[in-house]
């Protein structure tokens, strides 16, 4: 006997497939075939050569964007996680349940709000002649500059991910089983011992997933670098966007976005499997 | 630990006025004389917002912004409930990778989503249009409507469902007057947010976009130029806009609920 059609899981399944598929899918897939095309007289062609990938990966300014990227990724990766750790510890052990759910609402917040705009309210807050070195000549310092740097750029990869990472970090620690940590107490063991061989270990999902998600996003952030880094030297995603609006360089630009895209996906596995691995 | 607990709270306070900062000054420089704001503050004004909003060009952007964002926020919230209903009552085959897909598009830079969005929109003719804007913002936002319909629905006993079922209810009278009324703050929260997302993308809409501005890629041309404090005008509205939708979500998803 066959069963009548029934379209009801398919009316609730098949919106994200077809959207996502023709909208996200598709793109990246025809990107990745982008970058085999060849442009000729400002046009493109479809093609299947190399071309693009023997001239972008042969120059050693695109090699310089690619380890700066990834260097500033892992120090901003690093650098957050350092700085939202004590934030995240007090939050997770000093605050009352409600106290803590109130903190980190807030911290989702800004996480909606422009950040074009919280870069360019840090260029004036920062400049040579704004309120952070009005206060520092108060004191006898300075002027100091901290735009168009890797001070500045720094500065607006961790407005970007601190919020985020202090999340990560709050939700794991706060799950940690309280008695694990008396325990560890009542055995003698001091509160530094406790940290570093019972907190850390037992919190780590929170902490790598922070600051993987803290490298993913400066990894990929145009803004920092280009509103307050000066956008010399030029990082990967400034290279896309110079080489995607000048003369029709599309397929170059392609294989930029593929390098990213490769990249992040190795970091990110490897650093799944370090979150939810054993613990050793 | 007095001492301690002490320091916890200089130190968070000092993390939250960090994160903070920006948004705050940006407030407060938007009722500044000064062209180039310092300390001491220049006086009181309100000429910023006269000449930001004074323009023709400004009310043009507000106008695609919202139709962008209203658009973007109902394909994107009834994308992301019918995918968080589907993880939530079936199981499958490949479930894994549909939830992958459904979640995903988040992690991926904005540049390259821009970049492939742009190449393919032109392709299918879609490039410079607000139409191509929605697309491009649907995929970016479905993932957090997903994530707040999926959160509720897990508050959710199953067996609710059958027993509507068990009282005669077809599946779709079930999902009429069951489940939809219990997810109802969750939808309303999901409206907000993916606005929100839409209301302040503007790298992917900067690529895509052509002539018919956002005002967050408004906002970027201007900076292209020089130091215009009306950007502080501008992006106050932006923020009030935004964090008034971001709140609002957060207050119907987790408000104190009567009902369960």
């Amino acid at each position: 006997m066959m069963r009548k059609f029934d379209p009801y899981p398919h009316v609730w399944r098949l919106p994200l497939l077809l959207w996502q598929g023709a909208f996200f899918v598709v793109p990246l897939v025809f990107m990745a075939a982008l970058s085999f095309w060849l442009v000729k007289n400002y046009r493109m062609e479809p093609a299947f050569a190399f071309d693009n990938w023997e001239r972008m990966l042969g120059r050693g300014a695109f090699w310089d964007a690619y380890w700066l990227t990834l260097l500033r990724a892992c120090m901003a990766g690093v650098i957050a996680s350092l700085i939202a750790f004590p934030a995240s510890l007090f939050l997770a052990f000093h605050l009352t349940p409600q106290g803590r759910r109130f903190a980190l609402l807030c911290l989702i917040v800004p996480f909606f709000t422009s950040f074009l705009v919280r870069a360019y309210a840090w260029q004036v807050i920062l400049a040579e002649s704004g309120p952070v070195n009005a206060v520092l000549g108060g004191l006898g310092l300075g002027p100091y500059t901290m735009l168009n740097s890797g001070f500045g750029a720094m500065v607006g990869y961790m407005t970007l991910v601190l919020p985020l990472v202090v999340i990560f970090q709050t939700w794991s620690l706060a799950a940690i089983e309280k008695s694990l940590i008396e325990a560890a107490a009542n055995l003698g063991a001091s509160p530094v011992r406790t940290l570093v061989s019972v907190i850390i270990p037992a919190a780590k999902t929170g902490l790598v997933l922070g600051a993987v998600f803290a490298f993913i996003m400066t990894f990929g952030d145009f803004v920092s670098p280009f509103y307050l880094g000066g956008s010399k030297p030029p990082t990967l995603t400034i290279l896309i966007i110079d080489t995607t609006k000048s003369g029709q360089q599309w397929p170059r630009a392609a294989v930029v976005a593929i390098v990213m895209i490769l990249t992040l996906f190795a970091v990110a596995t490897a650093a799944l499997k370090a979150a939810y691995g054993r613990r050793g | 630990m007095k001492p301690l607990s002490g320091l916890g709270w200089i130190y968070l306070l000092a993390l939250f006025t960090f994160v903070f900062a920006p948004i705050v000054a940006s407030v407060i420089f938007s009722f500044n004389s000064d062209r180039f704001p310092t300390l001491p503050l220049g006086s009181f004004t309100t000429d910023w917002y006269v000449r930001a909003f004074g323009r023709a060009e400004v009310w043009t952007a507000i106008g695609n912004s919202l139709i962008v964002a209203a658009v973007t926020s109902f394909l994107a919230t009834f994308i992301g409930f019918a995918t968080a209903y589907t993880d939530f009552r079936y199981g499958f085959k490949f479930k894994q990778a549909y939830l992958a897909l459904a979640l995903l598009p988040p992690t991926l830079p904005l540049v390259i989503m821009g970049l492939a969005m742009l190449a393919w929109l032109s392709q299918v003719g879609l490039s410079g249009t607000l139409t191509g804007i929605v697309i491009a913002h649907v995929v970016l936002a479905t993932p957090f409507a997903m994530a707040i319909c999926r959160l509720r629905l897990s508050q959710m006993d199953p067996s609710l469902e059958a027993a509507a079922w068990n009282l005669g209810a077809g599946q779709w009278a079930a999902m009429r007057y069951v489940i939809l009324p219990f997810c109802g703050p969750a939808i309303v929260s999901a409206l907000c947010l993916t606005a929100a997302v839409s209301f302040d993308e503007f790298i992917v809409a900067w690529f895509v976009s052509g002539l018919n501005r956002t005002v967050p890629v408004m906002i970027l041309e201007i900076l292209q130029g020089n130091v215009d404090p009306q950007i502080n005008a501008i992006g106050t509205v932006v923020f009030l806009t935004s964090m008034s939708l971001v709140i609002a979500a957060q207050v119907l998803i987790f408000r104190r609920r009567r009902d369960g």
